[in-house]
């Protein structure tokens, strides 16, 4: 690669916001990623076809948003964990399904709200960052990724004592990894990036409570000072989920079938 | 995979140009409103249709193998059940 694109400017000359995409393309490319790690493993054959249904979406979308940085395949495939701008939230492993729908909850309340947000400003032209166009068509998607969330999430906390307290247990980990998202990305001008919290924790509160589950009242981010994923800085688990991604196309590189 | 305790569903597809639901296959899914969602993603991703229902397979009521032959063949020596004695008047449209 000759320009690290985590590195680059936020802007390219076209008025393109390349850090925003970068960060929201790594979003959607690693939880496509994480939810494509059910393949197999689902506990019904149906939801397993759901969750491939929204790993693809986001893989799309995904595909989308890195193009408009630079080569998609280079940037899945050759970059180091450090150049990664995801959130820590989309890294977090699948762990058990309750676990897997409360980072679905949590995510894509904040991708709806927020891709709302882009294309309303795309429309006044208040600052869109040349994502208008990929938000007004990946927000109809998200909105069912949201609805499929909370019809697990009202299932799962208001259905058996075990399935409560699981769900119970993730909303509670995962809580910690949703203050990150609400970091302004450069080049998106026309978000209200206060507002879009304030949405995304009363959209969420209201479907914990509709499921009995109690809002966690811990800190949403964690001890780090230097950052968190949107910085480069990702946990463990990252670094080995990257390795199988990336690992075939390092193995046998411009591999086709 | 474990055997599904789920119940079983029936789905129904109206095509974009069709104008009444037909069959598309089954899926199992633990209520009716999640049973919706599974059918929209397994028998709608690819445009095939603008309406869905979903239908308990327990609720439909269904004519037996065993009983094919009085249901299904009646005396074929009774043509008068066919409307094939009709004279269809010159320029009758939509026949």
């Amino acid at each position: 690669m000759t320009t690290d694109p985590a590195t680059a400017s936020t802007t390219s000359p076209e008025g393109l916001a390349t850090a925003a995409a970068l960060a929201l393309g790594d979003d959607a490319l690693v939880l496509s990623h994480r939810l494509a790690e059910w393949a197999g493993h689902a506990p019904e054959l149906e939801e397993e076809v759901a969750l491939a249904n929204i790993a693809l979406d986001l893989l799309g979308q995904a595909r989308v948003l890195l193009s408009l940085v630079g080569d998609e395949d280079e940037l899945a495939y050759l970059r180091e964990e450090r150049a990664f701008r995801n959130a820590q939230l989309t890294e977090q492993p699948g762990g058990d399904f309750a676990a897997t729908i409360v980072r679905q909850l949590y995510f894509s309340t904040y991708q709806r709200l927020l891709y709302g947000r882009i294309a309303a400003a795309a429309g006044e032209g208040t600052g869109d960052g040349g994502l208008g166009g990929l938000a007004a068509k990946a927000v109809k998607e998200v909105a069912y990724h949201q609805d499929h969330a909370e019809q697990w999430t009202l299932r799962l906390g208001d259905g058996t004592e075990e399935s409560h307290r699981r769900t119970q247990a993730a909303v509670d980990a995962l809580w910690r990894f949703t203050g990150e998202l609400f970091q302004p990305l450069p080049g998106l001008d026309g978000v209200d990036w206060a507002e879009l919290e304030a949405d995304w924790l009363s959209s969420v509160t209201a479907v914990l409570d509709r499921a009995t589950l109690t809002v966690p009242d811990g800190p949403r981010t964690g001890a780090w000072r230097a950052g968190a994923g949107r910085q480069g800085l990702h946990t463990e688990s990252f670094g080995r989920m990257l390795a199988e991604m990336q690992h075939l196309h390092r193995s046998h590189p411009g591999a086709t079938w | 995979m474990t055997t599904s305790d789920w119940p079983l569903w029936e789905v129904f597809v109206r095509s974009r140009r069709g104008l009444s639901h037909t069959h598309a296959g089954s899926l199992h899914a633990p209520d009716a409103a999640m049973a919706l969602r599974n059918a929209r993603d397994l028998y709608t991703r690819r445009s095939e249709g603008v309406s869905l229902w979903v239908v308990p397979s327990t609720a439909i009521t269904a004519s037996s193998p065993d009983e094919k032959d009085p249901f299904f063949e009646p005396a074929a020596d009774k043509p008068y059940r066919h409307p094939t004695f009709y004279e269809i008047p010159e320029g009758v449209q939509h026949l």
